[in-house]
C-alpha cells in the first residue's frame, strides 16, 4: 500500500513537472510567433552560453576524445584490429559522447547561471517589476536564452565531436602507433552524414531541455537566497538527468532516421 | 459603481497558504485623486497594491482599472493595462544587471523608443525631477536604499502613467528628500492628473500629500476618510498608529 501511495505520488508530481514544462515551452512558442524578438538579447546570451562555453566543451571532447582512443586501442590491439580505433572513436563522439558530454558541462556552466540569475531577479521583485513594466517575463528572459541555445548548442557539439575527434587520432596514431592511413580511412568509411544529424538533433533538442529546465527552476524560486541555491541545484541536477534519460529516447528513435553502420 | 472611479476595488479576499491576508477590500479611488493607505506592517498593504496591477490574483473580490475588470485576464491582457499603471516596489526593485541610465529609460525602449538622444534627455530629465543628476552610470549596487528608491521613482514616471502606486516610497530617505519626493507626488498629481495610492508610515508625508486616507487592520479596512478627519479620530487603535504610541513601558 505504502508502495502504491509513494509510486502515485511521484508520478503525479512528475507529470505536474511535465506540465509546468509545457506551459513554459508553450509561451515560449507563443512568444516567438507574436512578440518581436529582442535580438540584443539574443546576442548577448549567445554570448554568454555560447562564445564563453567553449573552453570547457573542447577539454572536454579533447579529454574523452583522447581517453577513448587510447582505451578503444587498448582493447582492439588485443585482437589486432588497431585500424578500426577511428572509425569507434568518431561514431561514439558523433553520436553519443559529443552531444551528451556537451549538454552536461552546458547544463552545469550554463544552466547554473541561468536559473541563478532568474531566480535572483525573482526573489528580488525584478521579475514583478518587469511585469508591473508591462514585459512578459517569459518575452525578455527565456525567449533569448532559448534561440541563444539553439543556435549555440550544436556549434558547441561539433566544437566538442571535432576535438575529441583529433585528439583520438593523436593519441592512436602518434602515441600508440597506429597507422594513420588506416585509421583516417576506416574513419571515413564509416562515419557519414547519419552521424552528424544525429549530433545536431541531440545538441538542438538537449540545448533546450536546459533552458526550459533552468528557466523554470529560476521563475519559482522563493525564500530569498537558499531558494535561489536550491533552484540552482534543482537546475543542473534535473538538467543533468533530464539530458541522459532522453538520451536514450533520443537514441532508439534517431537510430530509425539516421541508422548506424555504413 | 460611479465611472469616476479610476480604480475600484470590491469584496477582495486573498488567502496565502489558508492564512487570510486580505479580508474582503473594498475601495474606490477616483481620477486624479490620491489615495493613502495606512496601517501596521503585515498588514496586507503591498499585497492589495500588487493585485492592483494583477501581479497577485485574488481569492475573491474584483478589481477595476479604468472601468477594466482584470480578474479573469490573462498575463498578456494584463500587460497592456500595466503599461498605463506604473508601480514604485518597497525595495525599488531595479534591475542589477543595468546601469541607472538603463533601468530609467528601461520603460521607453520596451515602448519602442529607439531615439537615443530623446531617450537619454527623457532619462537625464527624469533623474532631475528625482535629484540624482549625474548618477546615471552607477550600477544599482553602488547605491544607497533612498537612492534606488528615487531611481525606481524616476523609472515609473519617465513614461507618464495614469495612475501610480506607490508602495512606502519615502521610508529610508532623509527628510529632505522625503519632501520632494512629497512634492513630486503632489505635482504629478496637479500636473497631469495622475490618480495615485500611496503606502507609507510617514504621517507627515500622509498628510500632506493624501486626499483620502485608508486605514487597513487585519486585512480589512478599519477607517477610511480624508486626512482632518483621520486626525480628529478619537479611536484608540487609529490614535496609536497616528501618535506613534506603542504602550510598552521600560520595565
Amino acid at each position: 500500500m505504502l508502495f502504491f501511495r509513494f509510486f502515485g505520488r511521484t508520478a503525479l508530481s512528475l507529470f505536474q513537472y511535465l506540465g509546468t514544462l509545457l506551459f513554459l515551452a508553450m509561451e515560449a512558442g507563443h512568444s516567438i510567433v507574436r512578440v518581436p524578438i529582442r535580438w540584443r538579447l539574443v546576442l548577448r546570451q549567445v554570448l554568454e552560453v555560447g562564445y564563453r562555453s567553449q573552453m570547457v566543451v573542447m577539454v572536454t571532447g579533447a579529454f574523452t576524445g583522447a581517453v577513448f582512443g587510447a582505451q578503444t586501442y587498448f582493447q582492439f590491439h588485443r585482437l589486432s584490429m588497431d585500424t578500426a580505433v577511428g572509425a569507434v572513436v568518431a561514431v561514439s563522439m558523433f553520436r553519443e559522447l559529443g552531444p551528451v558530454l556537451t549538454g552536461l558541462m552546458v547544463a552545469g556552466r550554463v544552466g547554473a547561471a541561468m536559473s541563478a540569475e532568474i531566480g535572483t531577479m525573482k526573489v528580488t521583485e525584478q521579475i514583478d517589476a518587469l511585469r508591473a513594466l508591462g514585459v512578459h517575463p517569459i518575452d525578455y528572459l527565456v525567449v533569448p536564452r532559448l534561440l541563444a541555445m539553439m543556435f549555440s548548442m550544436p556549434l558547441l557539439v561539433a566544437e566538442c565531436v571535432g576535438l575529441g575527434i583529433v585528439a583520438g587520432q593523436f593519441v592512436a596514431v602518434n602515441l600508440l602507433g597506429v597507422s594513420r592511413v588506416y585509421y583516417v580511412d576506416y574513419m571515413l568509411k564509416f562515419t557519414g552524414a547519419r552521424d552528424i544529424k544525429m549530433a545536431l538533433t541531440k545538441a538542438f533538442v538537449f540545448g533546450i531541455l536546459i533552458v526550459f529546465i533552468s528557466c523554470n527552476e529560476g521563475l519559482k524560486a522563493r525564500e530569498g537566497a537558499v531558494g535561489v541555491g536550491r533552484a540552482t541545484t534543482e537546475a543542473v541536477v534535473i538538467g543533468s538527468l533530464a539530458i541522459l534519460i532522453s538520451n536514450f529516447f533520443l537514441t532508439m528513435v534517431l537510430n530509425i532516421l539516421y541508422p548506424a553502420g555504413v | 459603481m460611479p465611472n469616476t472611479a479610476m480604480i475600484s476595488v470590491v469584496d477582495l479576499k486573498k488567502e496565502f497558504n489558508g492564512q487570510q491576508v486580505l479580508r474582503g477590500i473594498s475601495l474606490e479611488v477616483a481620477a486624479g485623486e490620491t489615495l493613502v493607505i495606512i496601517g501596521r506592517s503585515g498588514g496586507g498593504k503591498s499585497v492589495l497594491l500588487k493585485h492592483l496591477v494583477g501581479l497577485l490574483t485574488p481569492t475573491s473580490g474584483q478589481v477595476r482599472i479604468d472601468g477594466q475588470a482584470l480578474t479573469g485576464l490573462t498575463e498578456r491582457e494584463l500587460l497592456v493595462i500595466r503599461k498605463n499603471v506604473g508601480m514604485m516596489f518597497q525595495s525599488g526593485a531595479l534591475f542589477d544587471s543595468m546601469t541607472v541610465q538603463e533601468n530609467v529609460a528601461f520603460p521607453l525602449r520596451e515602448a519602442g523608443e529607439r531615439d537615443v538622444a530623446l531617450i537619454r534627455r527623457k532619462v537625464d530629465e527624469a533623474l532631475s525631477v528625482v535629484d540624482l543628476s549625474g548618477h546615471e552610470d552607477k550600477m544599482p549596487v553602488n547605491l544607497s536604499g533612498g537612492m534606488k528608491k528615487r531611481v525606481a521613482l524616476a523609472r515609473v514616471i519617465i513614461n507618464h502613467p495614469s495612475c501610480i502606486l506607490y508602495d512606502e516610497p519615502t521610508a529610508g530617505l532623509d527628510p529632505v528628500v522625503s519632501d520632494q519626493i512629497d512634492h513630486l507626488i503632489r505635482r504629478l498629481q496637479k500636473r497631469f492628473g495622475v490618480t495615485s495610492i500611496v503606502i507609507t508610515h510617514d504621517m507627515k508625508s500622509a498628510a500632506y500629500i493624501a486626499d483620502k486616507i485608508a486605514y487597513i487592520h487585519e486585512g480589512a479596512i478599519y477607517f477610511y476618510g480624508t486626512p482632518a478627519e483621520l486626525m480628529a479620530s478619537t479611536d484608540p487603535l487609529i490614535e496609536d498608529f497616528v501618535h506613534g504610541r506603542s504602550h510598552e513601558t521600560d520595565d
